[in-house]
């Protein structure tokens, strides 16, 4: 029985460490490689040890695939090809390919060189590592083997980010990775065509939310942004490097540009600007407006917005100002925050969520007295605001994507158990499809059907075609054919053409039948009342009765003879090819029944 | 080859001659049996089927006579049967077809032929072509009952057939010729009788999209022709929704709205419970669902489709708002209903505090419904898509039906505010007009106020101007509404103060729909103190204006407001009352006389006097015929001046003076230039005196122009007249240069211009001659023949009596007929300051102009420099500078760019606009010129321009430049 096997080594009810192994049709493809933020042991990384315990990695996988550049997908890439060993393919879309190094040699500095890490992966590796990588494009199909092919959707989220399809023969398997199905300032929202796969492997971070229209947060955001800086206060907003960030760049930046706004709004250098340079270049990768207008001007060529120098803080009037990290816990945004948290003229924005134990979690939590280090205590009198901007599908996106897609079964990844449960029950009552959440290291197994494609003689197909009257699209049709399995496979072809094929002699099987019929008149008349029977009977057959006194329809013989033994019966001997055998038993049937009574 | 060339040049060669000897009606004669004899000749001769092509191919560039055109089609039938390559086939049937459409030709002669090749064919292209050709044989006879039925019949015969093309041409013809009503085709033939949409319906299920999507657009076509749609299609074009591909789903959507438009009150299940519910409401929850469809051509189709289903249930139309928020499966309010939450319980958004969102009660995880059956949210999904086509399509979803329904109306505001904000500008400048189109039925409240006003920053000025005149139609609720619209308006005119005119036009209404809601405001608008006197604003402030605009209209239906004022406050008001009339209204101000006495011009309730007045002084003109000349000049002029003055006075009545005026007066010319004294002394001596009449006629050609061109709603009866006028100058110029040039010769080619211009005018006003009766023209073709073959000398002769003795047409005044006009905003022309550049580099000029009953500006709207070295530079601005503010207003807002050589001074170039008109333009085309030559006319197009606004003078300065 052929089957589907997916096992989650990271992302199984949980989120961080997305790595999903899944086994279509003798092929094992590996989806998404990533690292969890919560730990720092050996937790981070998924275990690869249950794929094999011994050898290199490369035998068992067919090819792995990665679906945005975010760590929790993509950070234990250069320890899985590089320490544990991998050399087969990577895939990954060209915005993820170029950003990704970016974003590991990053972690890895904060790893190494802040936590002072040992037996971590080298900078050499993530180059090793990112040497392998194979990039595809939008809706291009890469044949991985001869089987295996694999092909990329877009899916909103972030830059590059894309859903895979993997398929063998005709099954087949879609990995959303993260997605979103409402576009925002700078991407577009997630797409796939009806391509209908046995299952689909979707994330479920926001299973039971419904969000609000983008509108109102962005407007609301803007608001306060533009309020605060007539008043002559200054913004800080933190944010991580990557994603959010230029997605808020890009709604102050219109907003100035449409406002005539010439507050000065800074953008906290180091990764950003090498990031934004990716932006500018993988315009295709944007939304439509970005799109359309990139020929007058690019829209990540910020005119607003420039890059911060620490001593700009100090600088008189107001200012808006992106820091990194964003959730206040260290360097410069931190900094930036403990200069102006004296002001109430000033206001910080987080536009994401905060962990329990940063100064970000504090303030939004209403601390209005940080103890700083050094027994400092500081007294925050700015503003403080939350805004959410989040870029993955809600319930209803899920559940479009879903009717979208068309699956056969859904399995749900990258989510909180509980409501991942939710969900499932959404899922499988509404659009009755089956769905399955399985946890880390537990597999689910799918059994397919899979058609196995015939090929058929052009010939053969018009010639039956042509019988046919009004052609029903859905209705299965009888054909007569000869099917040849050879070298695995399998065609349909005209018997003649098998015989010819196969060198044999045609055989002709009759087949012959006798009717006994009570009667007693001749067999002449007894032949002329079955043909007029059959005459009327099968209107749509040539019927025809021959001078010998035996009657045809078609390539059936029937002829009427006496009985031997009893001359008050007579028998019919029918006989017919094998060709027409549905016919020949039709008639059997009918002449058993008995010729109507003639009055 | 090369002799078939020498053949043609050759028989080009004698047509020429032809024309310029013959009238037109021999010349078609003589091409007949050449045209189909060359084709003839060429297809024998061709040796292989890519030159049977080509011969094809040129032929088909040239129109064919509509007597011709048998012979043609037997020659290319005749071809067709010989013909074993199914290209040259394929050719020949869409010839056939593209001839059968010649007007004047019935191709009932042709249809026996056409469908008994149709049955030995076997190309499936060829078939198509055929198909095709049926259908337009089929179009142009669509009387004849008895060939639909037989078209109608091959159809069907055909539908089985395996290609695609020739089903879908199969389902084309179903749809333009199956018959419509029944009872016909029942007693026609028991055959025949079928059941078209059944079989159209049947093909909703077949194998290729393309197919069945052409089965749809045959239902829709019948639809279209009249014929009601059973309800049973309704089922099959749900089905259709789900179909994989994007074309048939976009049909799919048209045909159901469709047929929810025929059946709306009729009662259908809801699959999988017992409930019922109205057909309408179930298609328009089922369209609904399309607008989160996958491909964005449905949702475009299905957003736009929604606006015009107003026969919905209200609550059905308010869950297209509706979509039920959660987090973590708590039930959550959204922004929209806590900002209202907030408004009515009086506090000011605190909006400060996280969690401020935070959700509230607990759902209860059953009652979860994440795919919506039916409209939930549909907007919402809409207004919020990736491509600004389904959002544009929304929005202007949301006004049609917000417009039916003012509860409706009440709920979208919130969403319609929040597309201010969008990202596109063409989405935001259309939820504004959506705004303001359904700003009878809304108030604003204070927080959406905010919203609105917010976007007064905007840098895009229609953005800005959008907003002030939905501003001038909203109703507001608080007197802290009026002062924050107000404020933003004075912080939008410091930062923009181009925008004067708007802003203060917008006070202007904003003052006098809101007068309660102003009058507790006035002290501190005007600043008044109630025992300082306070010191007395500047009175050419811009915004002081405003603000006054504001007080007084608010002022006029509010008595008590004045005795709010200071002193200083009377004087500015009798100042503004003058300088700005449109903008300050009349007052009754206590202890004052009434500034402007009561009259008020505008609100005459009966405006038939002065349509009596222009009628009867018209009556009394076109009775004038047998006047004495002098007696007719005086009354001419007499009633052009009343005319005149009466359009001045009446906005209303000024374009049908100034129209008839203007015909007055080229009359008056007209006859002014017959009464010259000296028309019978010697040519040399009258060498003067023609100047009067030629400039005459000149004018008399130039103000025609202006009347066919200038006046919007001018008909076909106004023309005829127009051009006859036109022909009566053109006579008189003929007379004129008779007399003052010596030899013939040139006055030859005069003449036989002349007379081709009188051909022309009989084919183009055939219909229209009866109503000349007696008139030039009329004269003029009874003597036609003999004109022909006189001399020029005579033909001169016999004009002059002619235009003498001719009727003065009476002209039938149209119904609605409105001058063109433009003025000129920007450049206001004032400045002193030249506009300084370097020579030889091109400087932007800024121009910004009201365009009013202008048809069609894109194309006919020019912009012309006169430099004063009469250098003039014609400029011709993008269709895209063109707005179209409201009915028959336009605005240009374009750039000019100006360059010359350097200047030693500064010096004034002159911008105006021009009104460019092409004669041709009214003169019905044949339908066969495919952009190949045109056929040879008479008359030439005249092109030409008139000036139709003020000129206004730019001082500019080209600098040398510098080395």
């Amino acid at each position: 029985m052929p089957e589907i096997r997916v096992t989650p080594l990271g992302a199984g009810q949980d989120v961080g460490r997305s790595c999903i192994l899944v086994s279509i049709a003798g092929k094992n493809v590996m989806l998404d490689c990533g690292m969890h933020m919560g730990f720092n042991d050996d937790r981070r990384f998924p275990d690869f040890s249950y794929i094999t315990q011994n050898g290199r990695l490369t035998d068992f996988l067919d090819c792995v695939i990665i679906s945005h550049f975010h760590l929790d997908h993509c950070g234990a890439l250069p320890y899985f090809s590089e320490m544990v060993g991998y050399d087969g393919p990577i895939y990954m879309t060209h915005p993820t390919q170029a950003i990704c190094p970016i974003l590991l040699e990053d972690y890895r500095k904060i790893a190494v060189d802040k936590k002072g890490e040992a037996n971590f992966f080298t900078s050499q590796m993530i180059k090793d590592c990112m040497k392998k990588v194979v990039a595809v494009h939008l809706h291009q199909t890469v044949q991985v083997d001869d089987e295996l092919e694999i092909k990329a959707y877009y899916a909103g989220h972030v830059l590059g980010a894309a859903m895979f399809q993997i398929k063998v023969g005709s099954e087949s398997v879609v990995y959303t990775g993260d997605y979103n199905m409402t576009p925002d300032r700078h991407l577009g929202a997630a797409w796939i065509d009806k391509c209908r796969p046995n299952l689909l492997i979707t994330e479920s971070t926001y299973a039971t939310t419904i969000r609000d229209s983008k509108r109102c947060r962005e407007r609301d955001f803007l608001k306060k942004v533009h309020e605060t800086v007539e008043r002559g206060g200054k913004v800080l907003i933190p944010v991580f490097a990557l994603g959010r960030a230029q997605e808020l760049c890009i709604l102050l930046e219109t907003f100035w540009e449409r406002m005539n706004l010439k507050v000065p709004i800074y953008f906290s250098t180091g990764l950003t600007e090498k990031a934004n340079h990716y932006y500018k270049l993988f315009i295709t990768w944007t939304n439509q407006k970005i799109r359309k207008t990139f020929v007058q001007r690019n829209m990540f060529e910020f005119k607003h917005i420039k890059a911060f120098d620490r001593a700009f803080a100090d600088n008189p009037g107001p200012m808006v100002v992106f820091a990194t990290p964003g959730m206040l816990h260290a360097g410069q945004s931190l900094q930036i925050f403990r200069k102006w948290a004296g002001n109430e003229k000033n206001m910080v924005i987080m536009p994401g969520y905060c962990v329990q134990g940063t100064v970000g979690h504090k303030i939004l939590s209403g601390q209005r007295k940080l103890e700083m280090e050094g027994r400092q205590v500081l007294e925050v009198k700015m503003q403080v605001e939350y805004m959410s901007f989040s870029a993955h599908a809600d319930a209803k996106g899920i559940m479009q994507l879903v009717g979208q897609a068309e699956p056969e079964s859904v399995l749900l990844v990258h989510g909180e158990a509980k409501k991942m449960g939710f969900l499932r029950q959404k899922i499988e009552q509404e659009l009755r499809v089956s769905c399955y959440m399985p946890a880390n290291g537990e597999t689910v197994t799918l059994p397919t059907s899979p058609s196995i494609p015939v090929g058929i003689s052009l010939g053969l197909l018009k010639r039956e075609m042509a019988q046919g009257l009004l052609p029903e699209a859905k209705k299965p049709r009888l054909l007569h054919g000869t099917l040849i399995m050879k070298d695995s496979n399998f065609r349909l072809v005209s018997s003649e053409q098998a015989l010819k094929e196969l060198g044999l002699a045609e055989h002709q099987l009759r087949f012959t039948c006798r009717v006994h019929l009570q009667d007693t008149r001749k067999e002449q008349e007894m032949a002329l009342r079955v043909y007029s029977h059959l005459k009327s009977t099968l209107k749509d057959h040539c019927v025809q009765h021959l001078p010998d006194g035996s009657v045809t329809v078609e390539s059936i013989l029937i002829q009427a003879a006496a009985h031997s033994e009893d001359p008050g019966a007579k028998v019919l001997l029918v006989s017919w090819t094998y060709q027409d055998e549905e016919l020949g038993s039709f008639l059997t049937a009918l002449l058993k029944k008995g010729l109507p009574q003639t009055p | 080859m090369a002799a078939h060339l020498k053949k043609r040049v050759y028989e080009e060669f004698t047509k020429v001659v032809q024309q310029q000897e013959e009238i037109a009606t021999k010349k078609l004669r003589l091409t007949k049996p050449s045209k189909s004899a060359a084709l003839h000749v060429d297809l024998c001769k061709a040796a292989s089927p890519a030159d049977a092509l080509q011969y094809l191919l040129q032929f088909a560039r040239k129109p064919v006579e509509a007597e011709s055109v048998e012979g043609v089609v037997r020659i290319l039938l005749e071809h067709y049967y010989k013909e074993n390559d199914p290209s040259v086939r394929l050719k020949i049937a869409s010839l056939l077809g593209l001839l059968s459409k010649t007007a004047g030709f019935s191709p009932d002669c042709i249809i026996d032929d056409a469908i008994n090749i149709l049955q030995n064919e076997k190309s499936h292209q060829v078939l198509a072509q055929l198909l095709d050709t049926l259908l337009a044989i089929g179009t142009k006879l669509a009387e004849n009952q008895a060939i639909q039925t037989r078209l109608v019949e091959v159809a069907c015969k055909h539908l089985t057939d395996t290609s695609h093309g020739v089903r879908n041409k199969c389902l084309q013809l179903l749809g333009n010729l199956g018959s419509l009503e029944k009872n016909v085709t029942k007693d026609a033939e028991g055959l025949t009788a079928r059941d078209v949409q059944k079989i159209i319906g049947d093909y909703f299920s077949d194998q290729d999209p393309r197919v069945r999507t052409a089965a749809i657009k045959a239902m829709l076509q019948l639809h279209e022709r009249g014929l009601k749609l059973h309800q049973t299609v309704y089922n099959q074009a749900c089905k259709l929704l789900s179909d994989d591909y994007e074309q048939v789903r976009s049909a799919a959507v048209q045909l159901i709205w469709v047929v929810s438009q025929l059946y709306p009150e009729s009662i259908v299940p809801i699959p999988s419970s017992n409930e019922e519910i109205r057909l309408v409401d179930d298609a328009f929850g089922k369209i609904c669902h399309m607008v989160s469809d996958g491909s964005w051509v449905v949702r475009v189709q299905a957003a736009k489709l929604l606006g015009s289903m107003e026969q919905v249930s209200s609550h059905f139309l308010e869950q297209t708002l509706d979509k039920k928020l959660m987090s973590d499966l708590r039930r959550k309010r959204t922004a929209h209903e806590r900002a209202k939450e907030l408004y009515s319980s009086g506090e000011f958004s605190s909006g400060r505090k996280w969690g401020d969102d935070a959700p509230k009660e607990e759902i209860d995880t059953g009652a979860v419904n994440l795919i919506q059956s039916g409209a939930c949210g549909a907007f919402v999904h809409g207004l919020e898509d990736e491509m600004y086509e389904v959002r544009i399509a929304a929005v202007e979803a949301l006004c049609m039906l917000a417009q039916s329904s003012p509860s409706f109306a009440e709920k979208c505001l919130d969403f319609l505010v929040d597309m201010f904000n969008d990202e596109i500008e063409e989405v935001r400048l259309q939820s504004i007009h959506t705004m303001r189109k359904i700003s009878n039925n809304i108030t604003l409240r204070e927080d959406q106020l905010d919203t609105v006003l917010a976007v007064l920053e905007d840098s895009s000025r229609d953005i800005r101007e959008a907003l002030h005149e939905l501003l001038c139609c909203t109703n507001v609720s608080t007197k802290e509404g009026i002062h924050l619209a107000l404020v933003e308006l004075l912080k939008n005119l410091t930062k923009y103060p181009t925008d004067k005119d708007s802003i203060w036009k917008c006070l202007k209404f904003l003052g006098s729909r809101h007068p309660t809601l102003v009058l507790p405001l006035v002290p501190e608008l005007l600043s008044t103190h109630p025992f300082f006197d306070t010191a007395e604003p500047d009175m050419d402030d811009p915004a002081y204006i405003a603000v006054l605009v504001l007080i007084f209209n608010a002022a006029k239906t509010c008595p008590t407001m004045p005795a709010l004022f200071s002193d200083h406050t009377f004087r500015h008001y009798a100042y503004l009352r003058d300088s700005l009339s449109h903008l300050v209204p009349a007052l009754r101000l206590p202890g004052r006389k009434l500034v402007s006495s009561a009259v008020s011009p505008n609100i005459t309730p009966h405006e038939d006097p002065s349509q009596q007045f222009l009628q009867q002084s018209l009556e009394r003109v076109y009775s004038l015929q047998h006047l004495d000349p002098q007696g007719a000049q005086e009354l001419l002029e007499f009633t052009i001046r009343d005319l005149q003055r009466l359009g001045e006075l009446q906005s209303e009545l000024a374009g049908i003076a100034d129209f008839s005026a203007t015909y007055l007066r080229c009359q008056l010319l007209l006859i002014k230039a017959l009464q010259e004294k000296l028309w019978n002394v010697a040519a040399p001596l009258y060498l003067k005196q023609s100047d009067l009449a030629s400039a005459a006629a000149k004018q008399i050609m130039e103000e025609t122009y202006k009347m066919e061109f200038m006046y919007s709603g001018v008909e076909n009866k106004q023309v005829v007249i127009i051009h006859h006028m036109r022909l009566q100058a053109k006579a008189l110029q003929l007379i004129v240069t008779a007399r003052t040039t010596r030899g013939v010769d040139p006055l030859f080619g005069m003449c036989e211009k002349f007379l081709q211009e009188v051909d022309f005018f009989q084919r183009c006003f055939i219909a229209d001659l009866p109503q000349l009766q007696d008139s030039f023209v009329d004269k003029l073709l009874d003597l036609m023949p003999r004109l022909m073959a006189s001399k020029p000398a005579e033909v001169v002769k016999i004009l002059q009596t002619m235009l003498r003795q001719s009727a003065f047409l009476h002209l039938p005044l149209p119904e609605q007929i409105h001058k063109a006009s433009a003025t000129i905003i920007e450049p206001a022309g004032e400045s002193d300051n030249p506009l300084r550049f370097t020579s030889g580099l091109v400087v932007a000029l800024d121009v910004d102009a009201t365009l009013e009953h202008v048809q069609d500006p894109q194309s006919t709207v020019k912009v012309q420099i006169l430099y004063p070295d009469g250098q003039a530079q014609m400029i011709h601005p993008k269709p895209a500078d063109f707005r179209n503010p409201g009915l028959g207003r336009h605005r240009l807002i374009t750039q000019v760019y100006l360059s010359h050589t350097a200047w030693t001074e500064p010096c004034q170039v002159e911008v105006r606009l021009l009104l460019a008109y092409n004669s041709n333009a009214r003169i019905p085309k044949s339908s066969w010129i495919e952009g190949g030559e045109v056929s040879p006319q008479v008359e030439t197009s005249i092109e030409g321009a008139i000036p139709f606004s003020k000129p206004v003078k730019v001082y500019i300065m080209p600098k040398p430049a510098r080395r």
